[in-house]
């Protein structure tokens, strides 16, 4: 029970140190004002990364994540500009993004083919279909996206919400009752945590398998429809590796790639620490972009040591019982 | 016997059919209300097959199965269970990183307006717990617990308030002394309230600890049920292996002990917690061993202690003299033994690679890579070999996966003896392949031996090992328990060292 809060206890410790050793420098991170942008433009990274955070969990990966967000946005893009009712075409999308991932879920577990080479195709499949649907840039001018990009909540100290900020927040407490009250959540985690055995336990495998990878895609889309109304754009090319932003998201907020590990509520976690990583970098001004992946690529590593140490002296009490 | 009614379940002149082998030939199996019932067998006599049609996981060709005098059918382990068979396999079928709690619940965890309740699941996981008596935390991650305690909590998982019938599939595989104990006085709380308990096992000495009545299935038939008071080791032993007594004259006179050279081999109080008692065992250049026991025994075990694959965490040993001071494959492949696994295809043979890449393998892995070996060396010992050991391929360039198991088992042989090794470790080396080959391999061991070279052979076939061995270690229940040599080898003093407690 404790064990199981570690991984997550050492992501809030790197994150409030990161945040604490950021604001030092520039005392500026403290306010709300940046506390509230962080959310805001980080909050489409966080959705795919709660998304992916489930199939991780279960011992999959999703690839499509990033050209399932670019083919959200150019269709909203497209389907607005061609005088469709907004409301219609976000419902659309996000129908689009549960039956992709469904569909994705289905051929997992039907063929028997291994996550990484089903999502692979469906994160060129969709980015194909992108390009197939527009090459260029097309803005989305609609009352409902400005209205939408209106919405804030005020927070004390001169700081505010943003809309993408709360649908974030919501989906977040969504994810948190799916994974922890509900029995596909638990199946999520008996999945990859012991497969074999819970098949013996008599776990519906097809059904978690096909729920699991709708709900990633059901996040991803929710994630391209967010992007795209803050960009006010649906841009082809958008979300271009972001798949790859949201498991590094979802591996700094304690989840193992081994499977049957993690929260969801790390992903939250995972992802401020990205946005910290560049806001501060972005401040200090004299550093150039690279600073960014660099300084991720070596907090990813010194993570996977860490859990990697954390699982083994675990396992090693274990024996020792 | 008492009246039939009286059983709780009754198996009758159950068949069943496998294609190419009829693994179950109208077997009886009969269980009483609140009884512990072993059910012994070597590999292959139809032990899970027997369990499987009782547990639903297969369908029976011919017989009926009745439960408490009622005819029924079960076509899944779901209505298996819904009629109160339950199962508990060998490997713990839970979920390590989910807490017990959780472990106790999956699939049936309490809602409320669609979501879960975990108050009443954590008082139902502490219900189940409590029936065993065992005081654990449930919020705790399974993983956290001991093999023994999560086989209990497996145990709770199976049992509900109607469990009827409990299979027990080797519980008690990776528990130690201890464990066992405290997994026994739960069998006996279950057995006082009325459950028929089938007990499936390998260890003997546990089978007269806790089984009330044995049932002995040997190549698919019932061959005995008796109550264990009423059946001595001696006779169990017989019934399992079978007693087709044949004549043993087939021994073969040796020479004097002048073939006998120095100790190739000296394995001092080697031995792993859970896996293999501490033993003591030499082996001399010139000299065959058998190591002979029933299945679970420690046969493999020992040898692959022996070999570094297990790694000891008692003991000494020594190749050559030398002592071992890392154990590992690697190692002891460099101080010069060599083993032959008994799971060719898993353990040995890349089956896809030819005769000649199979038989330098080793022998390249120990020169080291950068080493090569020139392709004209690697035709010459792969010729050499072939001819030495007769093996029936066409030429060397051959994959061995297309060779018949006898030739397979040769090219295993070869490989280990090109890189010229003091010792040979030989694990079942006749599993799996016809008579003729099988008289061709003990040929085989017999002649390396006269070259000098030591070899400890395991094996099933107590007959086998008769007919190779100079000197003969029993092992009974993970335990070596005598040492056998010269004229007293015989098939009679193996079983009655097995059976001697």
């Amino acid at each position: 029970m404790r064990d199981r809060y570690l991984p997550l206890l050492a992501t809030i410790a790197v994150f409030a140190a990161l945040y604490i050793a950021g604001g030092m420098f520039y005392p500026r991170i403290f306010s709300s004002l940046v506390f509230g942008h962080l959310l805001a433009d980080n909050a489409f990274i966080i959705i795919a990364a709660i998304g992916v955070t489930f199939v991780i969990i279960s011992g999959g990966i999703d690839l499509s994540i990033g050209s399932m967000i670019g083919f959200v946005g150019v269709a909203m893009a497209s389907l607005i500009q061609a005088g469709w009712d907004p409301v219609l075409v976000l419902v659309l999308v996000l129908v689009f993004g549960l039956l992709y991932g469904a569909f994705q879920g289905f051929i997992i577990d039907f063929c028997d083919i291994q996550p990484f080479i089903a999502t692979l195709s469906g994160l060129f499949l969709l980015r194909g279909a992108c390009f197939m649907v527009n090459l260029n840039s097309t803005p989305i001018r609609s009352p409902f996206v400005s209205w939408f990009n209106n919405i804030y909540v005020d927070l004390p100290g001169g700081g505010f919400l943003t809309g993408g900020a709360l649908v974030m927040l919501f989906m977040l407490a969504l994810a948190i009752v799916i994974a922890h009250y509900t029995r596909f959540g638990t199946n999520v985690y008996a999945m990859g945590g012991d497969r074999p055995s819970a098949i013996l336990m008599g776990m519906p495998m097809r059904r978690t398998t096909v729920m699991i990878y709708a709900l990633a895609g059901f996040y991803s889309a929710v994630a391209g429809v967010i992007y795209a109304m803050n960009t006010s754009s649906g841009y082809p090319l958008a979300g271009n590796t972001l798949e790859l932003s949201a498991i590094a998201a979802s591996v700094l907020g304690g989840t193992m790639l081994t499977g049957g590990v993690g929260l969801v509520v790390g992903a939250l976690f995972g992802g401020m620490i990205l946005a910290l990583i560049s806001t501060i970098i972005i401040f200090n001004g004299s550093l150039n972009g690279a600073w960014i992946m660099i300084a991720t690529g070596f907090l990813l590593f010194a993570f996977i040591v860490i859990q990697r140490w954390i699982v083994s002296s675990f396992s090693s009490a274990a024996k020792a019982d | 016997m008492a009246e039939p009614t009286s059983y709780r379940v009754e198996m009758r002149g159950v068949s069943k059919t496998f294609p190419g082998v009829r693994a179950l030939d109208s077997v009886d199996l009969h269980l009483r209300e609140g009884e512990v019932h072993a059910l012994l067998g070597e590999n292959g006599a139809g032990k899970s097959t027997l369990i499987k049609i009782l547990t639903g996981a297969l369908e029976r060709d011919e017989g009926s199965v009745l439960l408490d005098g009622k005819p029924v059918e079960v076509h899944t382990t779901a209505e298996a269970q819904a009629l109160g068979i339950s199962t508990v396999y060998q490997e713990v079928n839970l979920i390590p990183t989910l807490s017990v709690t959780k472990n106790l619940t999956l699939g049936r965890q309490p809602t409320r307006y669609g979501l879960i309740s975990w108050r009443k699941a954590r008082m139902m996981a502490e219900e189940r717990l409590k029936r065993l008596r065992l005081d654990i935390d449930p919020e705790r991650p399974l993983g956290y617990y001991s093999v023994a305690i999560q086989q209990l909590v497996a145990i709770a998982r199976a049992l509900e308030d109607d469990t009827r019938v409990l299979v027990l599939d080797e519980p008690t595989a990776s528990l130690d002394a201890e464990e066992t104990e405290l997994l026994f006085q739960i069998v006996r709380d279950l057995k006082a309230k009325g459950i028929a308990v089938v007990f499936i096992t390998h260890f003997i000495d546990q089978v007269y600890q806790i089984a009330d009545r044995i049932s002995v299935l040997r190549n698919g038939r019932l061959v005995g049920t008796a109550s264990t008071a009423e059946l001595p080791r001696l006779k169990l032993i017989s019934l399992m292996i079978g007693r087709e007594l044949e004549k043993l004259g087939n021994r073969p006179v040796r020479a004097a002990d002048d073939t006998i050279g120095a100790p190739a081999l000296e394995a001092e109080n080697l031995g792993r917690k859970r896996v293999m008692s501490p033993f003591d065992l030499t082996v001399h250049a010139g000299e065959v061993v058998g190591l002979a026991g029933l299945l679970g025994s420690g046969r493999t075990q020992t040898a692959k202690l022996i070999f570094g694959a297990i790694k000891p965490d008692s003991g000494t040993m020594k190749i050559a003299s030398k002592p071992v001071g890392h154990f590992s494959p690697r190692g002891s492949l460099q101080q010069g033994l060599a083993f032959c696994p008994e799971d060719r295809k898993a353990d040995g043979l890349i089956g896809e690679l030819t005769v000649r890449e199979n038989i330098i393998l080793s022998l390249q892995a120990k020169r080291g890579w950068h080493h090569q070996l020139s392709r004209k060396d690697q035709d010459r010992l792969a010729d050499d070999m072939i001819k030495a050991l007769a093996i029936a391929t066409p030429d060397a360039e051959k994959p061995v996966g297309q060779l018949s198991g006898g030739n397979q088992q040769k090219v295993v042989l070869a490989r280990s003896l090109v890189s010229q090794p003091t010792a040979l470790l030989l694990d079942e080396p006749t599993r799996g392949i016809d008579v003729g080959a099988h008289a061709e391999i003990v040929a085989l061991i017999r002649r390396l031996c006269t070259e000098g070279l030591a070899l400890l052979v395991a094996s099933s076939e107590f007959d086998e090992l008769v007919a190779v061995s100079d000197r003969i270690a029993v092992l009974r229940d993970r335990n070596k328990v005598a040492e056998i040599a010269g004229d007293e080898i015989t098939r009679e003093n193996i079983i009655n060292a097995i059976a001697h407690r």
